[in-house]
């Protein structure tokens, strides 16, 4: 029983990291109606800038976190201006398709870069090896990591909820994602507001890949691990935000028993077993709104 | 003589909302049968619901007798059924030629794997698909048009255009949802030219919906007004045009904007 | 320009539109027949990878550019047709009989991941193809007793008809002996109903289905056929590489299939064969670059990955007709030289298109 709380606990860490990649993901497409392949890959950068801020520019860990997290806003939004503002209005394959060029581009010149290159990094944290045992020496053992994931994630949760609901930024964002033809009209900057949205989703991707790598590790390739946030977009309803994180949930948890309980193999492909039942069972996904084209 | 389709006690909800409710019309052969009401009267959905798009929640629709608001749409076209698209849904990435021998699909004999090697019966069925389809062209005269890519024709075309692939059809029935919006005066004219051509020459029956009062007048051997999923009046043009529940339906509502002599705006 | 008078409805259905262009396919494919004589192997060797590569991008273009279904798992299909031929091979099969075997055997996993399609579009169906395409390659690599795992998998020496194909030239008339026929197969179904409710399902599947096709089962035939064509070329790939790994057919792979369509330019059987060409000389390229640019730059690894985002990046931005579109304009601006207007084939700005109107 225990042990399967363990497990459990180290599912919902892992889930999170699912999660707020599938929330990068959600709100590009609630956005855009597209998919950006190179969520992972901003992750990924996300964390080698996180390294460059420790180990090169000696910030203290939260700080270099910070830094990130802005400096991938603006790559963010730098991205959006060059490579996809000159694309709306294209079909979605299209853009798909860029950003999948964008994702080789990323892995190539990421290996480019001196002090990064095609090595795997230790980012170094404050709370690495801590660990938490809740119910005494044989209770349930929590490592400091994965706490810290699951506080920044709910902080992380708490504070778009806020922006979302409560700034002029985040309402003029909702009202883009629903009709963006209306909230042009409304004198809505749609542009400048994709524009954002790409930048916040380019963070929560760092926030992401920062969280990840004392488990991890940096590397050039880790941004393929958002191949499995897909699928948890997709439990959870593409363009729902709590359906990402609830999606991230499952698929972490389900690939964490799945790896212990199931023989080898199946906890790679455990996310995507998952997904194709959801696709057979609930196509629209756990939140998603069941729409038809109108003729 | 019996009825070519009849709609009875035909019901659809959408959530709470009655898109159409308990309506029932008869349409006889070769009659050109008009429906007309304000928007969101719920004619197209009536469309929908003869071409098989949405299910009924209540009622059914027969033609020639048989029961088809349980078939699939691919089903339904291919009893005889063809329609046209209010805001028109061709094939944008190919030609018209293309396009019309589209509306040959449920005429072919064949199947892929024939295809796939181009028997001599292939052969034969492209030959004569593509002897109908110039019928249709030199109908409807886009010759001129034959080769050109759907894509880049002006709006008026592609209206006749997809007009000229469910005839390509060949149907016994024809669903015209809204044929004269977005065209101009003379276009419509011509419009009405051809509604009657098909109803005369080629001995298929229409229905139609049309906000474009003149057309409706012209065209049109009975005329059915619709407000709110609800039937109104049912009778010909001009018995329809003055009766009292169609002018309040109109006119009624002080911000009704939708007076049936102006060419309609989408539903 | 050329102006064609039709006399006869048999003109528009025929393959080669005038007696030009029997000409130049006759000259191409005799050039093609004599290539291998003139070149050294090294080449007749990435000729065979552009065939094959070729056969694969078309059967891919089958169910992206045509049909309009999107796929992000194709490699999975490779996998299916090349562990099939390697195993009947084995086993002793004669070859056309393996090879069609091989095919049949891709194309009923394509029905299986194509049972998707059938509820979900867009992106849920390209999720759909991406965990197909996972749970294949794990497959393979579990299944040792087939496939060799991990290990690998080695395969004999080929015979086609009792005749040994031990040379990279008879190799090479087999793969665009076989190509040739995927081509012919193709264009017959384009010039048929079955290509035409393909097409039209692309463009808009409100209107196929009431215009009397059924959106199932031609989803399902787009997505048999695509996946049987591409089981062909990893049949082909088998051969070609005499080993086969799992890792062969990753996800990246699928990725690469459907840049060599964006390359190419989507929507024609030429974009598939460009695409493939342009593929396989780039990467001959980047290797040939290696020996002139600087060490500092030619050590990198990360040189092939930087080179072909660029490179897709700047098709979908500047080029997005591919390289056909890029023909198309070269072509059209020769025939109606000087008449050629810059804006001739611009793309038409739109706004965002939503799939999600309710």
């Amino acid at each position: 029983m225990l042990q399967f709380l363990q497990l459990i606990a180290s599912g919902i860490a892992q889930g999170c990291i699912y999660g707020l990649i599938a929330l990068g993901f959600v709100l590009i497409y609630k956005a855009t109606e597209t998919i950006n392949f190179a969520q992972g890959d901003l992750m990924m950068l996300g964390g080698f800038l996180g390294l460059t801020g420790t180990l090169a520019l000696g910030l203290p860990f939260w700080a270099a976190f910070a830094a990130a997290l802005v400096a991938m806003l603006f790559f963010g939004m730098a991205l959006e201006r060059a490579v996809l503002r000159p694309l709306l209005g294209q079909p979605a394959f299209t853009v798909v398709m860029v950003t999948i060029g964008i994702g080789y581009l990323a892995r190539g010149l990421v290996t480019m870069i001196p002090e990064w290159g095609t090595d795997t990094h230790v980012l170094p944290v404050p709370y690495k090896d801590d660990i938490v045992s809740i119910g005494g020496t044989d209770g349930l053992i929590l490592s400091m990591e994965h706490i810290v994931i699951i506080a920044v994630t709910a902080l992380l949760i708490v504070g778009l909820y806020l922006l979302f609901k409560h700034t002029k930024i985040g309402i003029a964002m909702q009202a883009t994602s629903q009709n963006q033809l209306a909230a042009f009209y409304m004198g809505i900057p749609v542009r400048r507001i994709n524009m954002l949205v790409w930048g916040l989703s380019a963070a929560i991707s760092a926030c992401a890949g920062l969280l990840l790598a004392p488990i991890t590790f940096v590397h050039a390739n880790m941004g393929f691990i958002g191949l499995k946030a897909f699928p948890a977009a997709v439990v959870g309803g593409f363009g729902s935000i709590p359906g990402a994180l609830v999606g991230g949930l499952i698929i972490g948890v389900v690939e964490t028993l799945a790896g212990f309980y199931l023989p080898e193999g199946f906890k790679d492909i455990a996310a995507y077993i998952v997904v194709l039942v959801m696709l057979a069972v609930k196509p629209n996904g756990l939140f998603g709104e069941n729409l038809r084209k109108k003729v | 003589m019996t009825p070519l389709l009849t709609a009875s006690h035909l019901s659809v909800q959408f959530g709470g909302l009655k898109a159409v409710n308990d309506v029932s019309f008869e349409v006889w052969p070769n009659e050109v049968f008009s429906l007309i009401g304000p928007n969101g009267a719920g004619k197209t959905t009536i469309f929908n619901l003869i071409s098989g798009l949405y299910r009924p929640t209540a009622g059914l629709v027969t033609f020639e007798g048989e029961k088809i608001s349980h078939l699939a749409p691919y089903e339904i076209a291919r009893l005889g059924i063809a329609r046209t698209f209010q805001n028109i849904e061709l094939f944008e990435h190919a030609t018209v030629m293309q396009n019309l021998l589209v509306g040959r699909h449920c005429h072919r004999h064949t199947n892929w794997f024939q295809d796939l090697l181009f028997t001599p019966k292939v052969r034969a069925t492209e030959l004569q698909f593509r002897r109908t389809v110039e019928e249709v062209i030199e109908f409807l005269e886009l010759q001129h048009y034959r080769d050109s890519m759907v894509a880049g024709l002006p709006y008026g075309v592609r209206k006749v255009v997809e007009v000229g692939r469910a005839l390509a059809m060949r149907p016994k029935l024809l669903l015209l949802d809204e044929p004269s919006s977005g065209l101009n005066v003379d276009e419509t004219e011509d419009m009405g030219f051809w509604i009657e051509d098909i109803k005369h020459d080629l001995g298929i029956t229409v229905i139609m919906v049309e906000h474009d009062m003149g057309l409706v007048s012209r065209v049109s051997d009975r005329v059915f007004a619709l407000n709110q999923g609800e039937e109104l009046a049912l009778g010909t043009a001009a018995e329809v045009q003055s009766h009292p529940a169609v002018i309040e339906a109109y006119l009624g509502g002080a911000d009704e904007d939708d007076v049936p002599a102006g060419a309609g705006a989408a539903a | 320009m050329r102006f064609l008078f039709k006399t006869h409805y048999d003109q528009d259905v025929r393959l080669f539109r005038h007696g030009g262009q029997v000409f130049w396919y006759g000259l191409l494919l005799a050039a093609l027949f004599v290539a291998p004589w003139l070149l050294p192997d090294y080449y007749v060797s990435q000729l065979v990878f552009i065939w094959i590569y070729a056969i694969a991008a078309i059967g891919l273009m089958i169910l992206v550019g045509f049909t309009g279904q999107v796929s992000l798992g194709h490699a999975a299909f490779l996998a299916m047709g090349a562990y099939t031929e390697a195993y009947l091979h084995q086993h002793g099969w004669p070859f056309a009989l393996s090879l069609t075997f091989s095919a049949l055997v891709a194309g009923i996993t394509g029905i299986i991941v194509g049972l998707p399609a059938l509820r979900v579009k867009g992106m849920y169906l390209a999720i759909a193809t991406l965990a197909f395409g996972f749970i294949v390659e794990e497959g393979v690599a579990r299944a040792e007793s087939i496939t060799g795992g991990n290990a690998g998998k080695a395969i004999g020496s080929l015979e086609v008809f009792g005749l040994p194909i031990d040379s990279e030239q008879r190799f090479y008339y087999l793969s665009l002996f076989v190509l040739v026929l995927v081509v012919i197969g193709v264009m017959n179904l384009l010039r048929s109903p079955t290509g035409r409710a393909f097409v039209a399902i692309r463009d808009s599947e409100i209107s196929a289905q009431s215009m009397g096709i059924n959106l199932a089962r031609y989803k399902t035939i787009a997505f048999a056929l695509s996946a049987a064509v591409a089981g062909i070329a990893g049949a082909l790939y088998a051969h070609k590489l005499r080993y086969l790994s799992p890792d062969q057919f990753t996800f990246l792979q699928s990725i690469e299939l459907l840049i060599i369509l964006v390359i190419g330019g989507v929507g024609s059987i030429y974009g598939a064969i460009f695409g493939a060409a342009f593929w396989i000389a780039v990467q001959q390229f980047i290797v040939l670059a290696k020996d002139w640019l600087p060490p500092a730059i030619a050590q990198q690894t990360g040189l092939q990955p930087t080179v072909f985002g660029l490179i897709l990046v700047a098709f979908v931005l500047f080029e997005p007709m591919g390289l056909y579109g890029r023909w198309l304009k070269i072509r059209t601006f020769f025939q109606l030289f000087p008449f050629y207007r810059k804006g001739l084939f611009r793309r038409q700005k739109s706004y965002m298109k939503s799939e999600r109107l309710k």
